[in-house]
C-alpha cells in the first residue's frame, strides 16, 4: 500500500497498458464522454429552438405584413415612403410624416433617457450606499409598472400644462432664435412626446444598465485605482467593460419607446406633418396605427396601415444596425464582457 | 437545477395568487358572481358611445334571464363590424351603419337594429363669454376648414349679437381616432358644405385641413378643456358631465336648436317616415323644427339568420326587451330614446331574425 | 460628478413620485375593500369595482409568464452560449426588431391566427399576445447578463468535468440569476401596463371568469376604458385601478426578488 500526500493509504496504479486504460481511469472516460454527447447537443438543439422560435416569430410578422400592404406598394409605389399626405376617404397615403415623427420623437426620448439613465446606473451602483440605492432602483423599476394610458393621461393632464406654461416659454426665451424653438406652443407636440417617452424608457435601460454595472468585477475598479486613476476614470474603466450591456440596454429602451401608442398619441398632436419646431404637434406610425386600425374599413386604408407596420418595422431593424455598428467600433479590439 | 427551480417557483407564485384571489369573493354584488350557471352566453363588441346604457340593460337584464348571460364591450364601431363580419362576436354594435361594400363583406346578411339616439355637441373654451353661442352650419363648416380663424369673425358675431367675442385665435380640435362621432359631424359638415364635401368628405378617419387630433372623445373633452379659446366636437353626454358649455346650432328648418334629448328624438322622428327599408339612415340635418341637426343613431348588427337556436332565441328576446324596457332607461343615462315610428320599425326587423328560415321571435 | 449622477436619480425618483402622486390623489377616494371584490355594475349604481380585472391580470400574466419566460430565458443562453457566429447574429436581430414591434401589431397578428380562426376571443390567445411581447426582452436581458458572467467561473466547472450545458445552467446561469430576474420583472411589468394587445385578443368581461377559452377582463383594460368615459365617478375608479396594477407589480417584483436573491455578491 502507498500512501498519498494526506497520508492516506491508495492503491498503487499498477503497470500502464497503453493499448487498454486502466479499469478506474476507462470508467471516468466512458462517463465523460458519454454525457456530452448527449448532453451538449441536446442542450443547444433545445435552446437553439426556442431562439429560433421568437426570431421566426418576427419574421413571420415582417412577412405577413409584407402580404398584407402589397396593394398600398403597388398603388403607390416609392412615393409612399416620400409623400406627405394621409387622406383615408380619398384613399390618398403617404408615410413621410409619420417615419418622421417615429425617428425624431424615439431619438429625442433617446437623446433626454440616456444620458440621464447613465447617471442614475452610475450613482446607484458607484456612489451610493446599498441601503440607499435598492430602494431608488425599486422606485425607478415602478415606474416601469406604470400602465401607458396612464402615463399618457398624466401626460395631458399634469405634464403638458406644466410645460405649456412654465418650462416651454422659458424654453422659447433663451432658444426662440433657432427654427426648432419657433413658433407658437401649447404643452403638446414632438418634444412633449419625447420627453414623456425618456420617463417611460428611462427604467428599462436603468435598470439593465445597473445591472451591467454591479456585474463587473471589482477587480476592474481596484486595478484601475491601483495604477493611479482617479474615481472618475476608474468609472469610465467600467463602463468600457460594460459596453455591450449598456447598448443592449438602450436598444430595449429603444425598443420601447418606438413602439409606444397609448402615451404619445396623447400627447403628440396627432398631425401627420414634418415642421421645423419641436413644439408643433407630429405623428408616430405606432400612434397612427392605434388610432386608425380598429376603424379602417376601406381594403387601401388597411393596408397602408400594415405598410406604416412594415416600415416601423424597417426603420427598428436600421436603427438598431446603426446602434450595434457604432458599439461594435467603438469596443473593437476590447473583449465583450469580463475577463478574470 | 436552479433555474427551474427560480422558474418555477415564480410561476407556482403567479398562480397562486389568483387563486388566493378569488377566496373573498363570496359578497359580489347583483347577479354578476361566475358564468358557471348560464346555459347561454352572448357576446357582444362595437361602439363606445352607447356602451354606458348597453351596460345597464345587459345588468338588469342579465338578471331577469338566469339561463342567458350578456356581455357587451367597447371598442369602437368599426371594431365592432369587423368582429360581426368575422364571426368572433354574437352581435356587433355601430353609430354610423354599414356601407354597401361592408354589408357585401359579411358571409351573410346583417340587420340593422337602432337602439337609442345621440347627439354631437358643438364645445368651446371661451373664459369671457358666459352666454350661450349660437352656430351657423357654415360657420362651423368655416372653422373646420381653416377659412375662418378668429373668434370675433363676423360669420360667428353675426348669430350672436349682444355678445362680445374675443380677438383671439381659434384652436381648432378634432379626433385623431377613427370615430363614429367624427363620422356624424363630418357627415353633417358634408351635407351643408358643399366645399367641406369636396376637400374633406364623410369618414371616420379624415384628412383635417386644421386643428389638433385629439384621442377619443375624452381627449377633445380635456383638450378644449385646457385650450382658452378653443373648440370642439363631442357627445353631449361628454360635455354635460365635464360641465363644458355648448352651442346651440341651426337646423334646416332654420331655428337654432339645443342639443336635448327631447331634440335628438326630434330628428328621429323627422326621418322616421324616410327610413330605408334596412333602417340604414343619417339623420342629420334632419326636418323638423325641433330637430337637433346633428344627431345619429346607433345600431346592434345581428345576422338575419342565426346558427344556433338557443342563442338566437335569447338574443331576438333581449332586442326585443331593449326596445321597450331599455328604453325606459334612456333618459335616465342622458341617452335619447327612440321615437314610437321608429320602434314600430325595429319591431318588424326583430321579427325577420331566422333559424333554419323560421322566425324566432314568438310574443 | 457625484452631484450629477445623484441628480440624475433625484428627477428619476422626483418623476415617479409626481406620477405616483398625481395616481394617489385620483385613486384613493374610490379605493375600498368592496372595489377589491366586486365587479363592475353600470354608472348609476355605487358599489361598482374591478374584481374581474384583478383576477383577469393576474391570470394572463402568469399565461404570459407560462409562454414568454421559458421560451426568452433558454432563447437568451443560446445567444450567449452559442450565439457569436453569423447565425447568431441574425436571430438576435430578428429578436431585437421583435421589442419594437407595437403592441397593436401583436395583437392583430394574435387575432388572425388564434381569435379568428377559433372564432371567439379568449384569455388564451390574451397570454399568448403577452407572452409574444415578453420573449425579446426576456431574452435580450438574460443574453447580456450571462454574458456578464466571468469566464473563470465557466472555466472552472468545464475544469472539473461537467459537461457544457451543466455549466452554463448550474453555475453560469445561477451566478446571473438576479439579472436575469430583473429582465424578467421588467418584461412582466411591461406586459402588464398593455392594452392594445388585449384589445384584439382577450376583449373584455364585466363579470369575473376563469375561463381561458372565453374574453377575459383585465385591469388595463378597464383603466383604459374607464378613462376614457365621461363619467367623474369612473375617472376615479380608473386611477383606484392604477393604484391596484403598481401594487400587484411592486408585489411580484419583491417576490421575484426575494426568490432570486444572489448569495454570490460582486459588488
Amino acid at each position: 500500500m502507498e500512501s498519498n500526500l494526506a497520508g492516506a493509504a491508495v492503491e498503487s496504479p499498477g503497470p500502464v497498458n497503453p493499448n487498454q486504460p486502466s479499469p478506474s481511469a476507462a470508467r471516468v472516460l466512458r462517463k465523460r464522454s458519454a454525457r456530452p454527447r448527449l448532453g451538449d447537443p441536446l442542450f443547444k438543439g433545445a435552446t437553439g429552438l426556442f431562439a429560433v422560435m421568437i426570431a421566426g416569430l418576427a419574421a413571420f410578422i415582417m412577412v405577413s405584413m409584407a402580404i398584407g400592404s402589397r396593394l398600398a406598394f403597388e398603388k403607390f409605389g416609392l412615393s409612399f415612403l416620400l409623400k406627405s399626405i394621409w387622406d383615408p376617404v380619398k384613399g390618398e397615403f403617404g408615410a413621410l410624416p409619420f417615419i418622421y415623427g417615429t425617428v425624431a420623437s424615439s431619438l429625442l426620448a433617446l437623446l433626454i433617457a440616456v444620458p440621464l439613465s447613465l447617471g442614475v446606473a452610475i450613482f446607484l451602483v458607484e456612489k451610493a450606499p446599498r441601503k440607499l440605492s435598492e430602494p431608488i432602483l425599486f422606485v425607478v423599476q415602478l415606474l416601469a409598472a406604470i400602465p401607458s394610458v396612464v402615463y399618457g393621461l398624466w401626460g395631458v393632464f399634469v405634464l403638458a400644462p406644466l410645460l405649456r406654461e412654465s418650462v416651454y416659454p422659458k424654453l422659447q426665451a433663451i432658444l426662440g432664435f433657432t427654427p426648432l424653438f419657433s413658433g407658437h406652443q401649447n404643452g403638446l407636440g414632438l418634444l412633449s412626446a419625447g420627453l414623456i417617452l425618456s420617463i417611460m424608457v428611462l427604467p428599462i435601460i436603468t435598470a439593465v444598465t445597473t445591472d451591467v454595472l454591479r456585474a463587473v468585477p471589482n477587480t476592474q475598479r481596484e486595478a484601475s485605482l491601483a495604477l493611479g486613476a482617479t474615481k472618475w476614470e476608474a468609472t469610465v474603466i467600467v463602463l468600457q467593460n460594460a459596453k455591450s450591456g449598456i447598448s443592449g440596454a438602450i436598444i430595449l429602451g429603444l425598443g420601447r419607446a418606438i413602439g409606444e401608442t397609448m402615451a404619445v398619441t396623447m400627447i403628440i398632436g396627432n398631425r401627420p406633418q414634418i415642421s421645423a419646431s419641436l413644439f408643433d404637434p407630429s405623428y408616430t406610425i405606432a400612434s397612427s396605427i392605434a388610432n386608425e386600425f380598429t376603424e379602417a374599413t376601406s381594403e387601401i386604408h388597411l393596408q397602408s396601415l400594415v405598410a406604416l407596420g412594415l416600415i416601423l418595422f424597417i426603420v427598428t431593424f436600421i436603427i438598431n444596425m446603426l446602434a450595434r455598428l457604432l458599439v461594435w467600433g467603438v469596443t473593437r479590439g476590447e473583449g465583450r464582457g469580463a475577463h478574470v | 437545477m436552479v433555474k427551474n427551480a427560480k422558474g418555477v417557483s415564480r410561476i407556482i407564485a403567479q398562480l397562486l395568487i389568483p387563486a388566493l384571489m378569488l377566496v373573498p369573493l363570496a359578497g359580489c354584488g347583483g347577479g354578476s358572481g361566475t358564468d358557471a350557471n348560464a346555459e347561454v352566453k352572448l357576446q357582444g363588441a362595437g361602439a363606445t358611445f352607447p356602451n354606458p346604457l348597453y351596460q345597464k340593460w345587459f345588468s338588469e337584464y342579465n338578471k331577469i334571464t338566469p339561463n342567458a348571460k350578456f356581455d357587451y364591450q367597447s371598442i369602437g364601431s368599426g371594431g365592432g363590424i369587423k368582429q360581426i363580419t368575422a364571426k368572433t362576436v354574437d352581435f356587433g354594435g355601430s353609430d354610423a351603419p354599414l356601407k354597401d361594400e361592408e354589408l357585401k363583406a359579411a358571409p351573410a346578411e346583417l340587420l340593422h337594429i337602432p337602439t337609442v339616439l345621440g347627439a354631437v355637441v358643438v364645445t368651446y373654451n371661451l373664459p369671457s363669454v358666459s352666454a350661450e353661442l349660437k352656430f351657423t352650419p357654415e360657420a362651423i363648416a368655416g372653422i373646420y376648414l381653416g377659412k375662418i380663424t378668429k373668434w370675433n369673425d363676423p360669420a360667428i358675431s353675426g348669430a350672436n349679437p349682444g355678445v362680445s367675442l374675443p380677438d383671439g385665435q381659434i384652436t381648432v380640435v378634432h379626433r385623431s381616432d377613427g370615430s363614429g362621432t367624427s363620422y356624424v359631424w363630418t357627415d353633417f359638415l358634408s351635407k351643408v358644405s358643399p366645399e367641406w364635401k369636396d376637400k374633406v368628405g364623410t369618414g371616420v378617419s379624415l384628412n383635417w385641413p386644421v386643428g389638433v387630433g385629439a384621442k377619443g372623445n375624452e381627449g377633445v373633452t380635456g383638450q378644449v378643456k385646457q385650450t382658452p379659446n378653443s373648440i370642439g366636437y363631442v357627445e353631449l353626454i361628454y360635455a354635460d358631465q365635464n360641465k363644458l358649455p355648448y352651442a346651440t346650432v341651426k337646423n334646416s328648418a332654420g331655428e337654432f336648436v339645443k342639443p336635448s334629448l327631447d331634440s335628438v328624438t326630434a330628428a328621429a322622428a323627422g326621418a322616421a317616415n324616410n327610413m330605408p327599408d334596412d333602417l340604414r339612415v343619417s339623420i342629420t340635418n334632419a326636418p323638423g323644427k325641433d330637430a337637433y341637426p346633428i344627431s345619429s343613431f346607433t345600431y346592434f348588427l345581428v345576422y338575419k339568420e342565426q346558427q344556433d337556436q338557443a342563442k338566437g332565441k335569447a338574443l331576438v328576446n333581449f332586442l326585443w326587451w331593449s326596445i321597450h324596457s331599455g328604453e325606459q332607461m334612456a333618459k335616465g343615462l342622458l341617452y335619447a330614446p327612440l321615437p314610437p315610428e321608429v320602434v314600430t320599425k325595429a319591431e318588424q326587423k326583430i321579427k325577420s331574425i331566422t333559424y333554419q328560415g323560421k322566425p324566432l321571435y314568438t310574443s | 460628478m457625484t452631484v450629477l449622477t445623484a441628480a440624475c436619480a433625484a428627477v428619476a425618483v422626483l418623476s415617479l413620485f409626481l406620477i405616483l402622486g398625481y395616481i394617489l390623489a385620483g385613486g384613493l377616494r374610490s379605493l375600498s375593500f368592496g372595489f377589491l371584490i366586486h365587479d363592475p355594475k353600470p354608472v348609476d349604481e355605487p358599489g361598482g369595482g374591478i374584481a374581474n380585472g384583478i383576477v383577469g391580470s393576474l391570470i394572463m400574466i402568469a399565461l404570459g409568464s407560462m409562454f414568454g419566460l421559458p421560451i426568452g430565458i433558454l432563447a437568451g443562453v443560446f445567444l450567449s452560449e452559442f450565439g457569436s457566429n453569423k447565425f447568431g447574429q441574425v436571430l438576435r436581430f430578428l429578436i431585437d426588431t421583435l421589442t419594437g414591434t407595437p403592441s397593436i401589431v401583436i395583437g392583430v397578428v394574435v387575432w388572425t391566427v388564434m381569435v379568428h380562426p377559433m372564432g371567439y376571443f379568449s384569455a388564451l390567445a390574451g397570454g399568448v399576445a403577452l407572452g409574444i411581447m415578453m420573449m425579446p426582452i426576456v431574452a435580450r436581458t438574460t443574453e447580456e447578463m450571462i454574458r456578464l458572467v466571468p469566464h473563470s467561473l465557466r472555466e472552472a466547472g468545464l475544469a472539473l468535468g461537467a459537461p457544457r450545458w451543466r455549466v452554463t445552467l448550474g453555475v453560469v446561469l445561477r451566478t446571473a440569476a438576479s439579472g436575469v430576474a430583473t429582465g424578467a420583472m421588467l418584461a412582466i411589468a411591461r406586459i402588464a401596463g398593455e392594452t392594445a394587445p388585449l384589445l384584439f385578443t382577450a376583449l373584455s368581461l364585466n363579470y369575473l371568469s376563469t375561463n381561458l377559452l372565453q374574453p377575459m377582463a383585465s385591469l388595463t383594460f378597464q383603466i383604459y376604458y374607464y378613462a376614457g368615459s365621461p363619467y367623474e365617478v369612473w375617472h376615479d375608479m380608473a386611477w383606484a385601478a392604477t393604484l391596484v396594477l403598481v401594487a400587484m407589480i411592486l408585489g411580484l417584483n419583491i417576490i421575484v426578488k426575494i426568490l432570486t436573491r444572489n448569495r454570490h455578491q460582486q459588488g
